[in-house]
């Protein structure tokens, strides 16, 4: 359909379009710098002004997966050549790869090991969040609950004191039961945190759902559980995306509780990569490397989702 | 096929009752309508039949088996409702197929494509069956819903107006097809309804709900010309009965100035209220009573009269060549054996 616009129209349009233009910038500013960062070699990360132009390179990555020391003379010619691309990258920076004296195995930084249990740690949580989340929604939408007022307040009520305070006592359950410093630990702390806020949303979600719908189904002859697949869980999915969303985000990023909580094990990447600046003089762009693995889960989970999201935002209009 | 039957149902949402001491019987293969206002409890009582609510007091029987404890999905019956009973996600045929693919059921999926593609072939929608819910108009998503209903031979039709939501020449075709659909499957219907042509034109029985109570049960004639009290007299009837307050005094009924006779004498004067259908009053010279021409609707085969006879406000319908004009004063008298009196405090037809 051809829209009519009018001047004042036409001019709010481009009043509009320069404003998102101008916000736009501002907001990916920052993850620009650490994108562009992570590719720089050493001597162009802390330039001022920053070099904009310059040749990318995967040094700061090779870097960030390795233990490295300085090069006290220059490497031998037949060992350079036998190394692989990402060895001689390191070579050329002037550091070697530190390699266990028998084996000649490559000591690794640990930067993949946090990386894999931010992973787990992330991802299960999620899912038990969510999951619990949306049944419990489910439960407070659709029966008569006693005091279902004072309970979803209650459950609301976990979130108003910011989760550090609690962190002492915390932390010291945690040693006394076993928890410190295990995956266990931390995913059911990341549950506890974004259950509240699953049921929340997701009871809008599901109060939006006619429930004529599931109705007909237990008519049919479908059991409550059997309509609850079929019915209600489709028809969540865009609030169960955009819940998911939130809950991976918050536990990926989590940071205080991870750094007080773990120590080796089950460390995740938020703690570790801050204590890479302490050690010696930091390394700007390993470091940029490494914020910007970090930042690709989230990203890419949520651009897997932009479709239920686009609605899911809009928190349960989901009917016109 | 089965009977229904609910004994004494008492039905509490919070402080309101919405069914009181509620008994109710549908023979088997009747076309059962229960017609209410809104609020009334129509859809409530419906929900009770069909287990999506629990009655706090009374029973309710499906064929011989005391069902007042078993699941809706026990119950084996089936329920349309006014709107939302598709499923939005699936195609017609997706529908069509939902009640038969619970696990209890073991259908074959020959047996389901032979019942989806009879009821669609009933019902008409077979060039309908590859399309998207959304795509459809009202009537045509009406007709899947029924077709929801039939294709699992259930033991009674629930429908909750079914038909209230489309427009009016809709709702008179689905209306027919509706009827000729029960005569062919003989099952028993719970049809439930707050329109009154509906209700008279459907069914065989007409139940008449008010605030949770059943007021009158009886076949649409019963209700049309012996009501059981002033509420059910004009619940039926396009214009509503004509309610006059008088006094019945031997053979005549007094009203205000004028005298009529009625055909059901009483015995000692007494105040009463006059119930009769607009179809029985008769415009005519020299008839006994006077009133001044307040409003004409002209319908084509017949006129309706707004008439004022003092304060109280009549209706009367006359063979379209009537010529009366607006303002005019004419004469009337009623068809005295056709008048109904009622107790002017409780409204209870004085003649039951
Ligand atoms: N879930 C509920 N919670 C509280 N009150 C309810 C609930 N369902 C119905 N009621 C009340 O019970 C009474 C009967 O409602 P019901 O839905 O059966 O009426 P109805 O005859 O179907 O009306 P309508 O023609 O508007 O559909 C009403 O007063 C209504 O407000
Ligand atoms: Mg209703």
């Amino acid at each position: 359909m051809a829209e009519v616009k009018t001047k004042g129209e036409v001019v709010l349009n481009r009043v509009a379009i320069v404003a998102v233009v101008v916000a736009l910038i501002v907001m990916l500013t920052p993850i620009y710098w650490i994108a562009s960062t992570a590719f720089k070699p050493r001597s162009l990360a802390t330039t001022v002004p920053p070099t904009v132009m310059f040749e990318p390179t995967l040094t700061p990555f090779a870097k960030l997966f390795t233990k490295r020391s300085q090069l006290r003379q220059p490497v031998e010619e037949d060992v350079y050549e036998a190394a692989p691309w990402w060895e001689k990258l390191i070579y050329d920076d002037g550091e070697q790869v530190v390699k266990n004296r028998k084996t000649g195995a490559i000591t690794s930084s640990g930067y993949w090991d946090r990386y894999k249990n931010s992973l787990i740690v992330s991802i299960i949580s999620t899912f038990l969040a969510v999951s619990m989340g949306t049944l419990t929604a489910y439960g407070f939408s659709r029966f008569k609950v006693k005091g279902e007022q004072d309970w979803l307040f209650f459950i609301l009520s976990t979130r108003m004191l910011p989760p550090v305070v609690v962190a002492i006592p915390m932390f010291l359950m945690y040693r006394t039961v076993g928890l410190h410093d295990t995956h266990l630990g931390l995913i059911i702390l990341y549950t506890a945190f974004n259950l509240s806020f699953a049921v929340w949303i997701m009871k809008g979600f599901v109060d939006e759902i006619p429930r004529e719908y599931e109705e007909a189904a237990l008519v049919d002859g479908y059991t409550r559980l059997q309509a609850f697949w079929k019915i209600v869980l489709p028809e969540a999915l865009t609030g169960i995306a955009a819940t998911a969303v939130f809950c991976f985000i918050i536990a990926w990023n989590e940071y205080a509780f991870a750094l007080m909580m773990t120590s080796r094990n089950a460390q995740t990447a938020p703690p570790y990569i801050p204590s890479q600046v302490g050690s010696g003089l930091p390394d700007w762009s390993v470091i940029a490397a490494g914020a910007f693995l970090f930042l690709l889960p989230v990203a890419i989970f949520t651009f897997l989702l932009r479709n239920h999201l686009l609605r899911g935002m809009s928190f349960g209009a989901i009917r016109k | 096929m089965a009977r229904i039957e609910l004994q004494n149902i008492t039905k509490r949402y919070g402080g309101t009752r919405a069914l009181k001491d509620l008994s109710l019987t549908v023979e088997d293969g009747e076309f059962f309508v229960l017609l209410g206002r809104t609020g009334a409890g129509k859809t409530t009582t419906l929900r009770v039949v069909a287990g999506l609510e629990k009655p706090d007091e009374g029973r309710v029987f499906i064929g011989d088996s005391d069902v007042t404890s078993w699941t809706a999905a026990e119950r084996d019956v089936a329920l349309v409702l006014q709107q939302y009973s598709l499923y939005p996600r699936l195609t017609v045929r997706g529908n069509l197929e939902f009640p038969l693919r619970p696990k209890v059921r073991n259908m074959n999926e020959d047996e389901i494509r032979r019942r989806v593609d009879r009821a669609a072939k009933t019902l008409q929608i077979t060039h309908l069956l590859d399309r998207k819910v959304e795509r459809l108009s009202g009537g045509e998503m009406q007709r899947v819903s029924i077709g929801r209903a039939i294709v699992r031979d259930p033991r009674v039709f629930l429908m909750d107006e079914p038909l209230s939501a489309l427009d009016a020449k809709l709702r008179e075709a689905l209306r027919v097809e509706l009827k000729k659909l029960h005569q062919d499957l003989g099952a028993t219907f719970l049809f439930v309804t707050h329109d009154q042509v509906e209700a008279m034109s459907m069914g065989d029985k007409i139940g008449v709900l008010r605030s949770g109570r059943l007021v009158q049960v009886g076949t649409p004639s019963e209700i049309y010309e012996r009501p059981h009290n002033t509420f059910v007299a004009r619940s039926v009837g396009t214009p509503p009965m004509n309610l006059i307050e008088g006094r019945l005094d031997g053979e005549s009924a007094r009203l205000g100035s004028f005298v009529l006779p009625v055909s059901s004498p009483a015995n000692s004067e007494q105040k009463v209220t006059f119930g009769v259908r607009p179809e029985n009053i008769v415009i005519q010279s020299g008839a006994p009573a006077e009133a001044r021409v307040f409003d004409i609707e002209d319908q084509g085969v017949i006129k309706i009269l707004a008439l004022d006879m003092g304060d109280t406000r009549l209706h009367a319908t006359v063979p379209a060549g009537t010529h009366v004009n607006r303002d005019e004063v004419v004469r009337f008298g009623w068809k005295p054996e056709r008048v109904l009196s009622f107790d002017p405090e409780t409204g209870r037809n004085l003649a039951l």
